[in-house]
């Protein structure tokens, strides 16, 4: 039903952006591979150093093992904030909106700093603490992996809670209805039935939030204090700290291998997901 | 109706974590009274000093001048980009821009740190032509905050065109109107509202970047996030604390402002 004549004013429509990403970005991108096989001297010298060379080693672990226990707090804890958020009374409804969607729209920057307001030496905890007896030295709370992991929690969690909230909106009233006319208890409701049907939103969560808390950097930079140094921060020290540009470049080239795979699967979970549902 | 509420356990879980999310946000406020020049909590007597600095140090005053500045700029080219981009891809063929909308969503996708990497190398190059338009310069900054961005802007335009009835515009079409007056008269009347939310995150947005500007700036484009940086990585100014409750009053006034205007009757759902 759509004549030939709007197609090609449509596409000059999009022609901009992608002509100004073109050049601003995907061209751009290539130099930085360009980089990672060029610097210091051509050749795959860079990528075999990411294997091998055991601090880029360790840091790649520790990013794992962060990621990976950010994403398992972030999203559960996303899970109870958006079951209330979805099926909550008005009240409840309007609450968590305001706690979820607050932060989420405060710079990184600023919640960085609200951390290190409440766990640093002098912070609240530590002058509260003290104040009432219960230590008499501070406790070290901040520049540690735990205020990093945090931090990222607090920063992942509204974006864990888009994908399931999609998921919880989707489920079948009338499923529900039906186990309960059989007799199911509310536990048993929740997890037999509603559970198992948000089961790709939280698959979608989960991978959204473990790809965002990958290239986190200014919340661990800050939090972490230099000591749990994660990818993002040891491509900002690379590049500007002790000049070694190709290595910077080749972990960016790498991690953008292993987002793109991310994002491969979730593809594809998304595409189960819509068949799963069946509507 | 919904068969099944959220049980106490749930709610109370749910309450935690809203605690959680709040609290750092809540924490800034005592520090930012602190007479003193270190990050404390006030003992006895509460000062405004470090709101003062805020408007009496040139720094702090530049910078958010700066910062303001370059969101503006931002916000309209890539909400302009966004908008365009999205008009497009709605009138063509499904299977075609899935493609194209990929590509633009990138930036979004692709992490800060890469995306930060990818721009100072444009940057650089960019001032072996002329210094005003690289690294360290203002164009520069916006032209790395509009790529940034306007993926969320596009995100956002089509969100509101997805709920534009395709019948008006066949009506429009079927009365004679060209592809002018079919933009103009008929769909962007219709998502106003999506456009004009993507140019305020397009702004916030710009106005609160700090991964990549960290990059691609070093001592003349000093936005305020960067500058907060610099207070809050060697010593903690707690001006930076100042600067917090500021930016965060503001942002919820926003937020709450946005809130009440969408929550006119045609809008509410259920």
């Amino acid at each position: 039903m759509r004549p030939r004549s709007a197609f090609w004013p449509a596409l000059a429509l999009t022609a901009p952006l992608v002509l100004f990403l073109a050049f601003a970005y995907a061209l751009p991108f290539l130099g930085v591979a360009l980089w990672s096989v060029t610097l210091p001297e051509p050749g795959v010298g860079q990528y075999e150093r990411l294997v091998s060379d055991p601090l880029v080693l360790s840091v790649f672990l520790r990013t794992f093992r962060i990621c990976f226990l950010v994403t398992l707090i972030a999203v559960a804890c996303a899970y109870a904030v958006t079951y209330v958020w979805v099926r909550g009374s008005r009240m409840q409804r309007r609450l968590i909106e305001i706690c979820i969607f607050v932060p989420f729209w405060i710079s990184l920057l600023t919640r960085a700093f609200g951390w290190l307001a409440l766990l640093s030496n002098r912070g609240i905890v530590n002058s509260w603490l003290q104040a009432l007896g219960l230590i008499d030295a501070p406790l070290a709370l901040v520049r540690n992996e735990p205020s990093v992991i945090a931090g990222m929690v607090h920063v992942l969690i509204p974006f864990a809670v888009l994908p399931l909230a999609s998921a919880m909106r989707a489920v079948d009233e009338r499923v529900l209805l039906a186990a309960r006319g059989m007799g199911a208890s509310r536990l048993r409701i929740f997890w037999s039935v509603f559970f198992p049907m948000t089961l790709p939103g939280v698959i979608g969560a989960t991978l959204i939030v473990f790809v965002f808390s990958l290239g986190f950097f200014v919340t661990p930079a800050i939090l972490g204090g230099g000591r749990s140094i994660m990818v993002a921060e040891l491509v900002y020290l690379r590049m500007f700290q002790s000049p070694d540009w190709g290595l910077g470049a080749a972990i960016s080239v790498a991690l953008v291998v292993l987002v793109a795979a991310l994002m491969g699967l979730l593809a594809r979970f998304a595409r189960l997901g819509l068949m799963g549902s069946g509507r | 109706m919904k068969i099944q509420r959220p049980g106490p356990v749930a709610v109370v879980l749910a309450l935690l974590v809203g605690v959680f999310l709040l609290l750092p946000l809540l924490a800034v406020v005592p520090i930012s009274f602190t007479p003193g020049r270190l990050l404390t909590l006030p003992k006895g007597s509460l000062s405004l000093t470090h709101y003062r600095t805020l408007f009496e140090n040139p720094d702090w005053l530049a910078s958010i001048l700066l910062s303001a500045r370059i969101a503006l700029f931002t916000s309209v080219i890539a909400t302009g980009l966004a908008t365009s981009f999205a008009l497009g891809i709605w009138m063509l063929q499904p299977r075609f821009s899935q493609l194209l909308v990929g590509f633009v969503l990138l930036p979004m996708i692709v992490p800060p740190v890469v995306s930060a990497m990818t721009l100072y190398f444009l940057l650089t190059g960019m001032s072996q032509v002329s210094h005003a338009i690289g690294f360290d310069s203002v164009i520069g900054v916006t032209l790395a905050h509009v790529v940034m961005t306007v993926p969320f802007a596009v995100v956002m335009v089509l969100v509101a065109l997805a709920q534009v009835d395709r019948r008006i515009d066949l009506a429009a079409r079927g009365m004679g109107a060209g592809i002018v007056q079919r933009i103009v008269h008929v769909i962007l009347p219709n998502i106003g509202f999506g456009v004009a939310t993507a140019a305020l995150l397009v702004f916030v947005l710009s106005w609160e970047e700090i991964g990549v500007t960290l990059f691609i700036t070093s001592v003349d484009a000093i936005t305020l996030p960067r500058l907060m940086w610099m207070g809050l990585r060697d010593n903690v100014d707690p001006a930076v604390a100042a600067i917090s409750v500021v930016l965060i009053v503001v942002t919820t006034l926003i937020l709450l402002a946005r809130m009440a205007l969408q929550r006119r009757p045609d809008f509410e759902e259920e």
